[in-house]
């Protein structure tokens, strides 16, 4: 396992490039969370009572459920075309591309959170642009693109990919919704730090776990 | 060598069968009845055990994948996937036993503590590994994956514990706890649950065990079935593997035993 970073960054670039020329993955999740904003806003009505408590979760749900889109897509569009087999023809690690795609995916799930935090602030008038906010996203993201990856890449090769995903990623990523939400639940209802230091803790140690596991694993998700 | 691995099985189907027949009646005749709790509490005779051998099957599914991933040998994976599969139908049943026992004592089926959450979302990631096993191409990569997902679930777990934990005092106590937790057994009850787990666990290595050579039959069709196809369009008979030779002369003998 030899992971350069002139490579990685060359497949990260790609992806940069493709979505700045279609726009596919980041507006799709952006589209898909509005919606989801909406519909919750339907079904559990956001109140003043509520909305500080209840707020953080329809936030989280609705990023997480958007960005198993977003992540479907980001290998599918390798699949179209057999980009993928072309990409593991050159001379570079399945790690390597792996690593790039990470880093595609967690631009990219940066990108549409930049946009979707005022967007909710608006919506909900609960403020979640707060730096202890700004943190947990951080981590969370980092989480959700590793493990979000992994199983991206592993699901599609199989039959029935769009219910692979899924199934297989929100079970291993319940440790990030839990703490998302908590930490984030625990900054609206007027706390700092000290209220978010342990859920912080959670969302550090599942990236660290999970960043390790997949530098080990990566190099059994792709071949064939 | 065939005979008496066959006979080895039977012996120990039956000394299973023996041992289940032994706990139903402690469960139901010879236990006594637990004073705070009432009837429901025999559950735990049945409940304890499944739960028992779901831990030890999540064990056995991540030691097996990682020795995969170690060694590439198939035998690893039909270990796996033969112990996944025992250990989501133990898994099924301990949820609903753990269900109706909660039913009368706690006053509802199910509640969001910790071990619950966790036992919940693991059940459901044994049932998704096992969908990938279904939807995943066939051959060697479909093993890695499943490999690889096995371990990445071996190692949520704790992480899935420590959040569920750590969510569940965050919020107000909505149930009242068990009335009694099995430090209040007595020695009857205790003996009678050892019972219990040594018969399930020999169940489950029955069921284990089986499982693991339906398997290896599986593969062992499979591949002389690609044989087979190699034979029939090998271009001349150089070509032809052993197997398959040996495979033609078997068909001309007649059947006997």
């Amino acid at each position: 396992m030899k992971i350069s970073l002139g490579p990685v960054w060359a497949v990260a670039k790609k992806d940069l490039l493709l979505e700045v020329r279609n726009r596919e993955i980041v507006v799709s999740i952006l589209v898909f969370s509005g919606l989801v904003f909406i519909i919750f806003n339907f079904a559990i009505e956001l109140t003043r009572v509520n909305r500080d408590t209840v707020g953080p979760g329809v936030l989280w749900v609705a990023f997480i459920f958007a960005a198993i889109l977003g992540l479907n897509r980001s290998f599918i569009i390798e699949k179209d075309g057999n980009a993928l087999e072309g990409m593991m023809l050159s001379p570079i690690g399945r790690d390597t591309i792996l690593v790039g795609k990470t880093l595609g995916n967690l631009l990219f799930m940066l990108a549409a959170l930049v946009v979707l935090f005022p967007v909710f602030t608006a919506l909900f008038n609960v403020n979640v642009l707060k730096p202890e906010i700004i943190v947990i996203a951080a981590l969370a993201t980092v989480g959700l693109a590793t493990t979000g990856t992994m199983f991206a890449a592993l699901s599609v090769n199989t039959r029935a990919r769009e219910i692979m995903l899924p199934v297989l990623f929100l079970p291993i990523a319940v440790p990030i919704l839990i703490a998302a939400v908590e930490g984030t639940a625990q900054i609206t209802q007027g706390g700092n730090w000290s209220e978010a230091a342990e859920w912080l803790q959670i969302l550090a140690a599942f990236d660290i776990v999970f960043v390790i596991a997949a530098l080990l694993t990566f190099q059994f998700l792709l071949e064939d | 060598m065939v005979e008496s691995i066959g006979t080895k099985r039977t012996v120990w189907l039956f000394a299973t069968a023996v041992l289940v027949l032994v706990t139903m009646w402690m469960i139901f005749e010879w236990v006594p009845t637990e004073r705070n709790l009432g009837v429901v509490q025999r559950a735990l005779y049945v409940h304890v055990p499944l739960a028992w051998i779901s831990m030890v099957a999540v064990g056995v599914v991540a030691a097996a994948s990682l020795m995969y991933l170690i060694t590439g040998k198939r035998r690893w994976d039909s270990i796996a996937l033969a112990s996944a599969e025992t250990g989501v139908l133990a898994g099924t049943l301990m949820l609903v036993t753990g269900a109706i026992w909660a039913k009368p004592i706690w006053n509802v089926w199910w509640t969001w503590d910790a071990k619950l959450t966790t036992t919940a979302i693991l059940w459901f990631f044994y049932v998704a590994y096992l969908m990938l096993r279904a939807f995943a191409p066939p051959g060697n990569q479909a093993y890695r994956m499943a490999a690889v997902v096995a371990v990445l679930g071996a190692v949520d777990v704790p992480i899935v514990y420590y959040a569920a934990d750590l969510w569940r005092t965050a919020h107000p106590e909505l149930i009242i706890g068990p009335a009694a937790d099995s430090s209040g057994l007595t020695s009857e009850m205790g003996l009678t649950l050892l019972v219990s787990v040594v018969a399930f666990t020999s169940l489950y290595i029955y069921m284990l065990v089986d499982r693991y050579r339906v398997r290896q039959s599986e593969l062992e069709i499979s591949d002389l079935k690609r044989e087979m196809r190699n034979y029939l369009y090998a271009p001349s008979t150089s070509d032809v593997p052993a197997t398959a030779q040996s495979l033609r002369a078997a068909a001309a003998e007649p059947i006997g035993d």
